[in-house]
């Protein structure tokens, strides 16, 4: 077939691991000791970039999108684009209305 | 490749004989067939709701069913013939048809899962007859389930709701599987610019599929659970907002528009050049614009909502967008034409029913135009300008379109042909009967006729009249075309070549019916698919 088959699987070692659950862990406890303090609108704002933060690891080593060919990384990077703007032309709307 | 001389009529390869046969089969053709006949007996039943919609309408007042009958008619019609007829017909269907073997492949690339998708249609669709007649009675909401209407009727769209999240999932399976096929199941040396252009439609549409239909299995979800949990995401009472759900729902069912149409423009751009025997006009334009209108078209959704109390600004982009996607459109339709140019042609029924669709898909598209339009927009919506609009870009197009690959790919699959004269009679009757049915309501629409409405004032009355008279025309065409074909395909004359079209893409090189892999010998992919010399139809 056209395209090449062989693909290696990576395997992500114990200790890489280890250290992406510490980090996530952590990032769980900041995210909760955030929320006691009161930053205001901050509060939003700092809840979504850690909670993507978080995710962007997951993403990136426990589904191993740190390890995938390029192709596959820019389709998933689309669909995100793709999401992002959704979400944001709904602030078209959103953000303007009774303006 | 295999060689075997047994068609996949008479092999199965799963060594089941009879139903079972079919109904564990992972043979992309047995499924594409099945997908087609539950289609098939869907779109007559929602053809029979069309007409008593249309029956209904001849008069003012009561002439056939009460005010809640026809509400829950009229939402019926849409979602059996949307979601259950229109969107699977080309990509399930004829998709599963034919694209593996265009490109030289066994089947599709999960094979299992495929079928697996058909269960799932099955199921939705089983699911949507059961929301019929349990519960507080068949959904009156209307096929786009608006808020708060839906969280409060007291009718069934709860399992309604859950049945279309089971037919997006379906949608989605296929999608995956056809987009993996092509990336990974392309013979030696079928290059990206060896595709044919249907297969390419589905490629763009199998995007649309896999990133599109999950927001709106999260969207009947949430309306699911706003009836079950009263969760208050759409209602304002809780802090809600009715509007977000017309920006989750737009954001799918405006693409779905594009599932629906991409793969009859790809069945078009592969029929109109083996009729005109000529090479396809701006093959990559063509391409590349199925592309353009998947990505352009998942931008516009907000033009359904120009009346909604959305914002101003969002009314401006959203409009300066929708013509944008204009643009991939009629490169399309040019090439088309471009392409007929000077051709050789010949006027066989495939030829007619592509043609058919360009007229009517032409007027459907330009008529968008004065919907997305912000101004005209808001005299125009939600009148019956709308659903004529709404009906000569699916039905005129992925309707017409669908007709077209049935006649034009089904005698393959059968090996038999129909009746050629009684298909391009039953063409004329049906274009008649189209444009007499619809035409009428863009006259009323701008008059003011709203859509949707049980009764109205007596002046729209003879537009309604003609209207309903076409729906009769049009039905004996889609009758005398359905017997037309199923005569044929049990019946007809036996087709003694392979190409009887004198078409140059793969499924052409392979025996009559096809054999249960496709291939009897190495796919032959040094030729491109609209290079048409030294190829003749067989006799």
């Amino acid at each position: 077939m056209s395209e090449n088959h062989e693909h290696k699987h990576h395997i992500l070692s114990i200790k890489t691991a280890g250290i992406i659950l510490g980090l996530l862990l952590i990032l769980t406890a900041i995210t909760v000791a955030v929320s006691r303090i009161d930053l205001g609108f901050m509060n939003v704002a700092a809840a979504l970039a850690l909670a993507t933060t978080k995710a962007l690891l997951v993403i990136l080593f426990f589904m191993h999108m740190k390890y995938e060919n390029r192709f596959m990384q820019a389709i998933v990077f689309l669909c995100f684009l793709l999401l992002a703007i959704f979400i944001g032309m709904t602030f078209f709307d959103l953000a303007y209305r009774g303006g | 490749m295999s060689s075997n001389s047994l068609s996949f009529w008479e092999d199965s390869g799963n060594g089941r004989t009879g139903i079972m046969a079919w109904l564990t089969t992972t043979d992309h053709k047995r499924i594409g067939l099945m997908y087609m006949y539950v289609i098939l007996a869907m779109f007559i039943a929602g053809l029979c709701l069309g007409l008593a919609i249309r029956l209904e309408l001849i008069a003012p007042g009561r002439t056939i069913m009460d005010a809640q009958t026809y509400n829950t008619v009229f939402t019926l019609h849409g979602v059996i013939m949307i979601f259950i007829v229109v969107i699977p017909s080309i990509p399930a269907a004829i998709g599963n048809l034919v694209l593996p073997i265009q490109l030289g492949a066994e089947d599709v690339a999960f094979p299992r899962l495929n079928l697996f998708s058909w269960y799932l249609y099955i199921g939705g669709t089983l699911l949507a007859l059961v929301s019929l007649f349990t519960g507080g009675g068949a959904p009156d909401t209307g096929w786009t389930f608006y808020v708060p209407f839906s969280e409060f009727t007291t009718t069934n769209v709860s399992v309604a709701v859950i049945a279309v999240f089971i037919l997006g999932f379906s949608s989605i399976l296929t999608g995956l599987n056809f987009i993996t096929t092509i990336h990974r199941l392309r013979a030696p040396g079928m290059t990206w610019t060896k595709i044919p252009l249907f297969t390419w439609s589905l490629y763009a549409t199998g995007w649309i599929q896999v990133l599109a239909t999950p927001v709106l299995g999260i969207t009947v979800l949430l309306i699911f659970a706003e009836r079950v949990l009263g969760v208050g995401l759409f209602d304002p009472n809780k802090g809600g907002d009715p509007i977000l759900y017309q920006h989750l729902f737009w954001i799918y069912s405006h693409p779905a528009v594009y599932i629906m149409i991409l793969p009859a423009m790809g069945v078009v751009s592969d029929i109109i050049p083996v009729f005109a025997r000529k090479p396809i006009f701006g093959y990559k334009t063509i391409a590349f614009s199925s592309l353009m209108i998947a990505f352009a078209g998942s931008l516009v959704w907000a033009h359904h909502m120009f009346t909604s109390g959305m914002s101003d600004t969002a009314v401006l982009i959203f409009s300066l967008l929708t013509f944008v996607v204009a643009i991939p459109s009629a490169i399309k339709v040019f090439n088309w034409t471009a392409t007929l140019y000077k051709g050789s042609i010949t006027v066989d029924p495939p030829l007619l029913y592509a043609l058919g669709f360009i007229f009517l898909f032409s007027v459907g598209g330009l008529t968008g135009l004065i919907l997305g339009s912000a101004g005209t927009d808001i005299h125009v919506h939600d009148t019956y300008f709308v659903v004529s609009h709404f009906h000569y870009v699916i039905f005129g197009g992925t309707g017409f379109g669908m007709f077209a690959a049935a006649h034009y790919w089904l005698p393959k699959y059968y090996g038999r042909m129909y009746n050629k004269t009684v298909a391009k009679v039953a063409f004329y009757i049906l274009f008649i009967g189209f444009n007499l049915l619809y035409f009428p309501l863009f006259i009323i629409g701008l008059e003011g006729m709203p859509r949707r409405y049980y009764d109205y004032l007596p002046q729209y009355q003879e537009g309604h009249v003609i209207s309903t008279v076409g729906s009769w025309i049009l039905a004996v065409g889609v009758i005398i075309m359905l017997v037309n074909l199923i005569r044929g395909f049990t019946k007809g004359e036996e087709l003694k070549g392979r190409n009887p079209w004198g078409a140059a893409t793969l499924e052409w090189t392979i025996p009559t019916p096809p054999p249960l892999l496709n291939f009897d010998k190495e796919p032959d992919t040094s030729r491109k698919p609209y290079d048409f010399q030294g190829v003749t139809p067989d006799e």
